[in-house]
């Protein structure tokens, strides 16, 4: 029982991290903006957030920090995408390949001026620790009310953005947006502000969710391959959560459930008899999965028939004056 | 804006309009004017500026040069935003609606609000409807209206917002005769409220049923106002081509020649698994023009797709000349002789390459005529010199891309193509959609020229007036099913009205 709890536990661990960058690309690809730089976007993030809590000691500050960073990127993108209206999908591997060398670049000063690590402050501030009375039920307790500080964060961007869309009117001016770009500048609706606005809150999610990963799976030490396709998983999560944030904390955790299994699956053939085969599998197959299981989500979902629900406009830049 | 009746002022004036495209001169020099309380129709052809002119009122375009004015204040109109503040609205051609949002949500998401979607927005909606006697479920999807709905969601959008100007573009093109009345009746009851309309169109009967003033534009100029009451059809029409024109439709008179198309029992099923053409059976002869009505989506495109061989039949058979095409490629079937020109509703986006040339998109079809590897201009050149004297299509030069040209010259450089295929069947769907009388009546012409040829033309159109005229038989599509194929002769447009809705259906025995 305790294999499970704790394989529960640690995939909603692993899967944090997911559900930001989805979170994050859901609210961007709602705008018509398919950004598949979500993978840069969370290592600029990742250093951003890891430079400030190294320097300041101060989480509020990092995780501010992060999302600037993901903003950053996203404004770069915007800048290309609605003002320049460039092609979207060059735009997004450019910025994967830019965010990716702008966090080695600057995480490699960070090595070479000492072994960046962050304080024992940072480390117990981010330790996991039981909610008081919640985190005492048993199994639940361990596996929903035990976890560090920005697991909730993670959830409750979903949630409010999940209502976002759902209650509010410049939710649904933001999905006339992506749906139907013309209708909406009809309406009366500024197309292009929309698009920013969105863009870059979607950056900023992504760059915290980067900040996750350099400082929860990092173990406080600054790695610089540290999200290490995350970001790519985030962006099919999206297709598999039908571009709600509701789903994506279920499709989050399921992937997260992929990205742990390499390490628990030890403990489940060596706990039960009938999965002993687990413990025969190679590593790299385990390593393997999560991607796997990606690729075969966008094949599933590019075979279903009928109608999507990916915004109509998406991938697509809107021009005002074209005939 | 207040609207007093006693005011002088025009709703809106316009001054030296200018705007060009290109090099190509859209609006020059543009004079227009209609108080509130009037409904002024908009006339002119293809290319002549009508709506480009609409756009910059409605804040899509910015004109080059001119000055705008709305209830005698001089004003610049920057975006969608400006117009609707001056009281503004536009229905476009196509509609501007979002599909996957209800009717209530695509007319209240522009205007004012707070930050929560308002929860009796749909008994909001109901009330206004029920006060210009509209009939809406706010509550549904745009998706899964008619075409009728569509547009009332539209007007209703503009109303919502305040708007006292409206201008609709080409606002019957789709709808049903009976439909068509309805909207009329509603553009009276507004004009009666004291707005200002402008109605787009091509019909002149229905430029003398509803209008007060007709403003004529002539390649991008603007002719002439005249009062309605105090002109006929003729003059008018000779005022927007330029030159007298007879008005009826000529019917060349051919012998039926042999049966060269018979579709049994025809069923295709979308994607979704829906039926979109039900057990549909009809022939098509040599020298006939087989006219195909029916409310746009029941079924006349998937039909043309699946007579060129892009559609995939799901029970029974096309058999062309007693040859079953089931199973061939669409080059398979060009090969026999059957042509398709398909006018989508956005004119680019079937048959033609928008970027590429007159030259190049001619070649899309005579590429293969040629052996080796390279290809030849030369002919394709001639082809589409050819296309353009013939057609009368209006382009600085063969060598513009066909993005430039305005729709219905696109249209024509279609057909040409086609018909210079020397096909035996052509399939031409909404071949004059949106075409001004000129262009049109070249099209026509052209269609009846292939008819002499022995060819048997099959017309997807939508205005019942022409097909009466131009039609030897007319096939009425309801949902996909054919509810009746009628004598062109011996029918009324209020028959194939009812037809087209299905409210009645014509018996099989009384088919001849």
């Amino acid at each position: 029982m305790n294999t499970i709890v704790n394989f529960m536990f640690a995939a909603i661990k692993a899967g944090t991290p997911l559900l930001f960058g989805t979170t994050g690309e859901i609210v961007t690809q709602k705008s018509g903006n398919m950004n598949l730089g979500v993978e840069g976007l969370m290592y600029m993030g990742a250093f951003g957030g890891f430079f400030i809590a190294y320097k300041t000691d101060n989480l509020f500050l990092a995780m501010i920090s992060a999302a600037l960073f993901g903003m950053l990127g996203a404004l770069i993108y915007s800048f290309l995408v609605i003002t320049l209206k460039a092609n979207q999908n060059v735009t997004g591997l450019a910025l994967t390949t830019f965010g990716t060398g702008f966090a080695s670049f600057f995480g490699e000063m960070l090595i070479e001026g000492g072994s960046p690590k962050l304080s024992q402050k940072m480390t117990e501030l981010l330790s996991e620790k039981p909610i008081p009375v919640l985190g005492e039920i048993p199994f639940i307790g361990k596996i929903l009310f035990s976890h560090n500080i920005l697991v909730y964060l993670a959830i409750v961007i979903a949630l409010i953005v999940w209502a976002y869309m759902r209650f509010t009117r410049p939710g649904m001016k933001l999905k006339a947006v992506g749906e139907n770009p013309a209708a909406a500048d009809a309406m009366g609706i500024n197309v292009d502000i929309t698009k920013y606005v969105h863009t870059l809150i979607g950056g900023a999610i992504c760059g915290m969710g980067g900040a996750y990963i350099s400082l929860i799976n990092g173990n406080g030490i600054w790695n610089n391959g540290c999200v290490n396709g995350q970001g790519w998983i985030s962006v099919a999560l999206v297709i598999f959560a039908s571009w709600s944030s509701a789903k994506a904390i279920f499709g989050s955790l399921i992937f997260g459930a992929f990205t742990v299994f390499q390490v628990r699956a030890n403990d489940f053939a060596s706990e039960f008899a009938f999965l002993s085969f687990l413990s025969k599998i190679p590593n790299a197959i385990y390593v393997m999965l999560p991607f796997v299981i990606t690729a075969g989500v966008l094949i599933v979902s590019s075979m279903r028939s009928g109608g999507s629900d990916q915004p109509a406009s998406c991938g697509t830049n809107y021009y005002r004056e074209e005939r | 804006m207040t609207i007093d009746n006693t005011n002088t002022n025009y709703a809106i004036e316009l001054k030296g309009i200018c705007k060009s495209f290109g090099t190509v001169k859209a609006n020059d020099n543009i004079d227009l004017t209609v108080r509130f309380g009037e409904i002024l129709a908009l006339l002119g052809e293809n290319g002549s500026g009508k709506t480009t002119l609409m756009n910059m009122l409605s804040g899509i375009y910015h004109p080059d040069g001119g000055s705008i004015y709305v209830d005698g204040n001089e004003v610049s109109i920057q975006s969608p935003e400006d117009a609707k503040r001056l009281g503004i609205g536009m229905v476009h051609q196509h509609f501007k609606l979002v599909d996957v949002m209800t009717a209530a949500d695509n007319i209240t998401l522009g205007g004012k609000g707070g930050l929560f979607v308002k929860k009796d927005r749909f008994k909001e909606i109901k009330e206004l409807s029920e006060k210009y006697s509209f009939e809406l479920d706010p509550e549904k999807l745009v998706m899964n209206m008619s075409v009728s709905e569509k547009q009332t969601v539209e007007i209703l959008k503009l109303m919502y917002n305040g708007a006292r100007i409206l201008i609709l573009d080409e606002p019957t093109a789709v709808l049903t005769p009976q439909e068509t009345e309805k909207l009329f009746d509603i553009l009276r009851n507004m004009k009666k409220e004291g707005c200002a309309i402008i109605i787009i169109t091509h019909k002149l009967n229905e430029v003398m049923s509803i209008s007060d003033r007709v403003t004529i534009l002539h390649k991008g100029k603007s002719v002439q106002t005249v009062n309605t009451a105090e002109t006929n059809p003729n003059e008018l029409t000779e005022l927007m081509v330029g030159h007298p024109m007879q008005l009826s439709i000529r019917r060349v008179e051919c012998e039926k020649g042999e049966n060269i198309l018979h579709v049994h029992n025809l069923t295709l099923e979308n994607s979704d698994g829906a039926e979109v053409i039900k057990k549909l059976s009809f022939d098509l002869y040599e020298g006939e023009i087989l006219g195909v009505a029916g409310v746009a989506g029941s079924g006349q495109k998937e039909l043309c797709e699946a007579i060129a061989g892009l559609y995939p039949i799901k029970k029974g058979a096309v058999l062309y000349r007693d040859m079953n095409i089931e199973g061939k490629t669409p080059r398979e079937i060009i090969d026999l002789g059957i042509s398709m020109s398909f006018i989508p509703e956005d004119r680019l986006g079937m048959g033609l390459a928008a970027s590429l040339d007159i030259v190049d998109n001619m070649m899309l079809k005579t590429y293969r005529d040629k052996k080796g590897i390279f290809v030849d201009r030369v002919t394709a050149e001639e082809l589409a010199n050819k296309v353009v004297e013939e057609l009368e299509v209006k382009t600085p030069d063969v060598h513009t891309p066909v993005r430039q040209l305005s729709g219905g010259n696109v249209q024509k450089v279609l057909l040409g193509r086609e018909i210079a295929a020397d096909p035996s069947v052509i399939i031409t769907a909404y071949a004059v959609r949106g075409l001004d009388i000129n262009s049109s009546y070249t099209i026509y012409d052209a269609l009846n020229e292939q008819k002499e040829r022995g060819v048997g033309v099959l017309f997807i159109g939508e205005d019942l007036d022409v097909m009466l005229e131009l039609c030897d038989r007319i096939m009425v599509l309801c949902h996909g099913q054919c509810s009746g194929i009628v004598e062109a002769k011996e029918t009324t447009k209020e028959y194939l009205g009812l037809l087209m809705t299905a409210s009645v259906t014509e018996g099989e025995n009384d088919e001849q």
